[in-house]
Parts: C-alpha cells; sequence; structure tokens
C-alpha cells in the first residue's frame, strides 16, 4: 500500500499535484495574512493616531478585509472612455501576477520553498525590478493627467532606489557566497550574533546597510513617506485614480504583497530567516515537520516585525519632497552602497579568514 | 514528443511572433510590450539551456532597465508616428541593405558552426563546468582569463554615461536649488541678528 | 526532463496559478457588479471640467536622463553578481587579482558619477 502510494507520487502526475497543492497552499495562505496584515495596518495607523480603526465588522473588526473584498467584487469596472482597455486591464493583472509570482523562491522553513534555484536572489531582484510596468502602463492607459503624472514620478523613483538594493543585495552575496536563499539563511545558523545584520566585525558595515535597504524598501513599494506617486494633496491618487472594483483590489493586493516580500526579503537576507535567534542544538531530537514548523514560526515572527517597522513609518514619519527624494537615493544610498560593496569584499579578500 | 521540446516550440513560436508584432503593430506603445514579451520568453530559452543566469540578467537589464526606457520614449515622447510613416519608403532601401548584411552573416555563422561545431576548430573548448552553478563559471574566468573584455566593458559603461549626460543635461535659468550642507552648516551666529530697538523709534533700515 | 528544469516549472505554474486568480477576480467583477456606463463617468478624472486635450504630453527630459543613468548602474550591479558569487571560490593566489579587476572597473564608473555629480545630472529641481 505505502509503496504503491509512494510510486504514484514519483510519477509525472503525482508531482504536478503535489506541486499545485503547495503553490496554492502559499497563495492561499499569503492572501489570507494580507487580510490581517492589511488590518493591522489600519489598527496600528489608528492607534497612533488614537482612534479606533476598523472595529465594526466582526470582533475587533477582524473580518474587516473581507468585507472589503466584497465590496470591491459587487462594484462596477469603470473603464474610461479614452483608454486603452487591454493596457488598462493588463497592468492590475500584471503587478499582482509579479507581486505573487515572487512568493515562488521564497524559503518559509528548512526545505519548505515552492523552487529551489540557483539564483534565488537575482530571480527576487528581477521581479522587483518589472514592478514599475504594471504603474507606468496603468498610469499611460487611463489617459487622464493625474495617473500620467503618478506613473512618471513613480517609475523615476522606483528606478533610482533599485540600485542601491542591487549594491545591498552584492554584500549579501559576498557574505554567504551564494545566491541561493537557502543556502543564505543556512549561513546565518547559530543565532542572531550570526546574522548578517549583527555579525562581528561586519556589522559595522552590514547594520547600516540593513538600515538602508529598508527605507529604500519603502521607496521602492511607494510607501510612505516615499508615497509621493499617490500623494493625495497633489495627485489624488496618482496612477490609481481612474481604477474602481477588482482591478483596483488587483492593485492594491500587489502592493501589499510587495511589502509583505520585502519584509521577507529583509529577513532572509539579514534578520537569518527561519534561524531562531539562539542556538538550537535540541531540534535534532525531533522531527523533520515540527524543526520545520519552528523555522517558520521565527520566519513569520520575522515577517510581522518588518511589517510593524512599516506600518509604524507610514504612520510617524511625514512625506519627502521629491528633489529630495531624488537626492537621498542617487546622492546618498547610491555612493554609501557602493563603498560597502567595496569595504566588504576587501575584508572578504584581505581579512582574518582569508 | 516530450514536455521539454514542446516548451522549447512554444516558446520560440512564441519569440518569433511578437518579434514580429513588434514591427506590425500599429501603436508603439504595443511594439514595446510585444518586445517585452519577446524578452521573456527568450529568457524562458535561455532557462532551458541552462543558463539561468543569463535568464535573469535578460529580465534585470533588458526587460527591467533598457526597456522601461523605451516604454519612456514612446509614451511620453508624443512622437508623431504618422511623420514616421511617411519616411518608410525612404529608409527602405538602406535597411534592406542592413537587413541583407545581418542576414548573411547569420547564414555564414550558422554554415560554419553547423560544419565546425561551436568551439570552431582552433579555440579549446571551455572548461566542462556542469557541476557549477553558472553564475559561479562565469565567474571563475570573467574577472582573471577576460580581464581585458571586462575592464573594456567598463570603458564603453563610462562612455555611455558621458554620453547621456552631455546629450541630455539642460541646466534651466533662474532655479533655486536647495544646498543640503549649506543648510547644515548654518549656525546661529550666521543666521540671525539680534538687535536692541529703543522702544518708539523702530527699525531704520 | 532533468532536475535542473524541474525547478523552474514550480515558477511557471505558480504564474499561471496566479494569472487565473487575477482574471478570476476581474471576470467576477465583470459578471457580479452591475453595469450602467453613462459619458460623466466614463470622462478622464479632472478638476469640475471637461479635459482640454490629450494626458500624454511631452514632459521633462529630466526622467529619461534618470533612466538611463539606471540602465548603467544596473548594469554595473549585473557585472557584479558572479563576481560576488565566485570571489571566495577562486584559488587563494587569484583572489586578490580578481578584487583589484573589479575595483579597477568601479573606479571607472566612479569616475563617471563624479563626474555627473559635478554636472548637477543628480539634482533635481
Amino acid at each position: 500500500m505505502t509503496s504503491t502510494a509512494l510510486d504514484f507520487w514519483a510519477t509525472p502526475l503525482g508531482w504536478t499535484l503535489i506541486t499545485v497543492g503547495q503553490i496554492l497552499l502559499v497563495v492561499i495562505g499569503v492572501l489570507l495574512s494580507l487580510a490581517f496584515l492589511l488590518l493591522a495596518d489600519r489598527k496600528i495607523w489608528a492607534g497612533v493616531q488614537m482612534r479606533k480603526g476598523p472595529n465594526v465588522v466582526g470582533p475587533f473588526g477582524l473580518f474587516q478585509s473581507f468585507a472589503d473584498f466584497f465590496k470591491f467584487v459587487l462594484k462596477e469596472i469603470v473603464i474610461p472612455s479614452g483608454a486603452d482597455k487591454v493596457v488598462f486591464i493588463a497592468a492590475p493583472l500584471i503587478s499582482f501576477i509579479l507581486a505573487f509570482g515572487a512568493w515562488a523562491v521564497i524559503p518559509f522553513a528548512p526545505g519548505w520553498v515552492v523552487s529551489n534555484i540557483n539564483v534565488g536572489v537575482l530571480y527576487l531582484f528581477a521581479i522587483s525590478s518589472l514592478g514599475v510596468y504594471g504603474i507606468i502602463m496603468g498610469g499611460w492607459a487611463s489617459n487622464s493627467k493625474y495617473p500620467f503624472l503618478g506613473s512618471l514620478r513613480s517609475a523615476a523613483q522606483m528606478v533610482s532606489y533599485e540600485v542601491s538594493l542591487g549594491f545591498i543585495i552584492i554584500t549579501v552575496i559576498l557574505l554567504s557566497g551564494s545566491m541561493n536563499l537557502q543556502t543564505i539563511v543556512e549561513h546565518q545558523a547559530g543565532g542572531f550574533w550570526n546574522w548578517h545584520a549583527f555579525a562581528l566585525p561586519t556589522i559595522i558595515v552590514m547594520f547600516p546597510m540593513m538600515v538602508i535597504f529598508f527605507i529604500s524598501a519603502l521607496a521602492e513599494t511607494n510607501r510612505p513617506p516615499f508615497d509621493l506617486p499617490e500623494a493625495e494633496s497633489e495627485l489624488v491618487a496618482g496612477y490609481q485614480v481612474e481604477y474602481s472594483s477588482t482591478p483596483y483590489l488587483l492593485f492594491m493586493i500587489g502592493e501589499y504583497s510587495n511589502i509583505v516580500l520585502m519584509c521577507a526579503m529583509i529577513s532572509l537576507l539579514f534578520f537569518g530567516g527561519w534561524q531562531a535567534p539562539f542556538p538550537t542544538p535540541f531540534l535534532e531530537a525531533w522531527s523533520p515537520t515540527a524543526v520545520s514548523l519552528f523555522g517558520f514560526l521565527w520566519f513569520a515572527i520575522k515577517i510581522v516585525f518588518w511589517f510593524f517597522m512599516f506600518a509604524m513609518a507610514k504612520a510617524i514619519v511625514p512625506r519627502y519632497r521629491y528633489d529630495q527624494l531624488m537626492r537621498l537615493g542617487w546622492k546618498v544610498f547610491l555612493p554609501v552602497s557602493l563603498v560597502a560593496v567595496m569595504l566588504i569584499a576587501a575584508w572578504r579578500v584581505f581579512g582574518p579568514q582569508a | 514528443m516530450d514536455l521539454q521540446a514542446i516548451a522549447f516550440y512554444l516558446l520560440a513560436a512564441v519569440t518569433v511572433i511578437s518579434g514580429f508584432l513588434v514591427i506590425t503593430a500599429r501603436n508603439p506603445v504595443h511594439s514595446v510590450l510585444f518586445l517585452i514579451m519577446a524578452f521573456f520568453t527568450a529568457a524562458g530559452l535561455f532557462v532551458m539551456l541552462g543558463a539561468e543566469f543569463l535568464a535573469m540578467l535578460l529580465i534585470v537589464v533588458y526587460v527591467g532597465a533598457v526597456a522601461v526606457l523605451f516604454l519612456f520614449v514612446v509614451m511620453m515622447l508624443d512622437v508623431d508616428f504618422t511623420q514616421l510613416r511617411e519616411g518608410f519608403a525612404r529608409y527602405l532601401p538602406i535597411g534592406m541593405a542592413v537587413g541583407g548584411v545581418l542576414a548573411v552573416e547569420m547564414v555564414m555563422v550558422a554554415v560554419t558552426v553547423a560544419a565546425n561545431g561551436a568551439a570552431g576548430k582552433n579555440a579549446a573548448p571551455a572548461a566542462p563546468v556542469a557541476d557549477l552553478p553558472n553564475a559561479e563559471a562565469i565567474g571563475r574566468v570573467l574577472y582573471t582569463d577576460y580581464i581585458y573584455f571586462f575592464q573594456a566593458a567598463g570603458l564603453v559603461l563610462l562612455v555611455a554615461m558621458i554620453g547621456a549626460i552631455v546629450l541630455t543635461l539642460r541646466r534651466r535659468p533662474g532655479v533655486r536649488r536647495q544646498n543640503i550642507g549649506d543648510q547644515v552648516a548654518r549656525t546661529p551666529a550666521s543666521g540671525m541678528k539680534i538687535v536692541q530697538i529703543k522702544s518708539g523709534e523702530g527699525l531704520s533700515e | 526532463m532533468n532536475g535542473f528544469l524541474l525547478q523552474y516549472l514550480p515558477i511557471v505554474i505558480f504564474l499561471g496559478i496566479a494569472t487565473v486568480l487575477g482574471l478570476g477576480f476581474i471576470l467576477a467583477a465583470a459578471i457580479l457588479a452591475p453595469k450602467a456606463p453613462d459619458p460623466e463617468k466614463l470622462s478622464a478624472y479632472e478638476c469640475g471640467f471637461n479635459a482640454f486635450d490629450d494626458a500624454r504630453m511631452k514632459f521633462d527630459v529630466r526622467f529619461y536622463l534618470v533612466s538611463i543613468l539606471f540602465i548603467i548602474f544596473d548594469l554595473e550591479v549585473a557585472f557584479l553578481f558572479p563576481w560576488a558569487v565566485s570571489l571566495m571560490k577562486l584559488p587563494q593566489e587569484v583572489q586578490p587579482f580578481a578584487f583589484w579587476s573589479m575595483m579597477t572597473f568601479l573606479g571607472v564608473l566612479t569616475v563617471g558619477f563624479i563626474y555627473e555629480w559635478k554636472k548637477g545630472a543628480l539634482e533635481w529641481e
């Protein structure tokens, strides 16, 4: 019985079924956690402003996001008469697909990854550099002034911070010697003093790099204080002005998925991913499933922590001015992260362990 | 036919069709979008060859950066395309000549490869690196054995950077800029003046 | 099919499922939601008056400059990736050479960076 069952899972059909099952698990898991993280975002924001936030639908407003979802689905899709219809619908779809496609390479726990490719970090970098398309296409297809200006600003802004993100990823690759996300996480095993953000003596360089990565991630996802593309006092809602109903919903899910993805990336690259902050020799006695669950718990805690930082940044930091934003990206982050690459490489080549 | 062959023919067909649509689409923005599609399927073909690193770079550099510039240009430069089309017949001979030369070159390369194999007769084939991830395989030779090409690439990028600035940078007169250094360097002593004013006299300018 | 491509198949399936999900959302609204278009609703958003002309206009050349500079730095990052992966795996005696090789490359580009900084290409007005 067991042997025939094993045989079945080894056939192409069985393999496909397992893979589809895993993917559905990831997609539904991400969607559900997005629903609650979105609520958490609003609650944290409300808490800082001494309001209650959403509190009507369900206990403590827990089902607010689901109510919002049904409302979106029941609204009319308005396509402006001057719009390029195909591109107009394709734009939110593309940002949704890209935001979800990135989750395929994220290792949630030891062995829990949909696709363990060698170039995992590069894949994430590639996907995040494509995020700009949904915005440009949406802004252009609307054929309206506010979306157009919003998408223009957004594109220039995302492109500017992309470069420093790339340099910071290079420093992490230099330290771990691999682009495979599992290897990068395993390299940080054994307690928080081995995490890339805190390991001695590279903490002098890597801790500031983590901070710069976080700020660049804010700019990359168009979150406050860098939400110039949708600055409501100037551009109403930026590239989303003409969108309604589920196309708007897709943009919003894509945006939040990208934010959580950035939280996951910071956790993987700097905070040890699924590694616990203390040595875990006792895990050897545990079953593999229990070890994975234990790792997943830590990864989830780290993501939630970083999401809290994102929400707090939104709540307490005033918006940047556009010229200052470009200055920060090109004249501060770019040179600093470039120098960091040189320093880390020099330390690896000429340092004590060489 | 196995799955791999199906995937190859599918990707190749989409690449060719979207390449064809790039030059036939009426709307230039659609052209660029088809171009991006072609890049994507080409990346898929690279993956099928086992060149995952090149596939990712194709997406990062061409789709993520170059095509963004293309989109910027066609979406927002507001080029009059009916006017451009009028020049079509005028540039046809030159275009045909360039295309012809390219076609002849490609045929010659194909014939040579078919006769001698990809590495050629004289060149030693690269060391087998099947067990290495291919980013690493590139890294092992690019920065040491092929250092001159690598540095030449750096110089090309430098020229491109300077060229772009020389061609596009326009300084608008009368724009006030912020100098963060000056702002931070301001002290109470340089920033304000305390004046004692007797009551009833006011401030004489 | 080899193990290498089997790592990529899940990504393709993943993107496929995301596409189906996204299209499903749009179709759900298209089927369930009311449809009552009228010219006012379908006109482009403006502050209370009709749009004067096409919204797609010419804009500052600075945006192009930013995106060209981005391409160049993106290529620089692309050259750094294989270097970062392989640097520590090269034979010990070659490592300093590979290191200085990359430093020269970065140095050349830093010259360009200083040039654009001095020219004010990075300033936004």
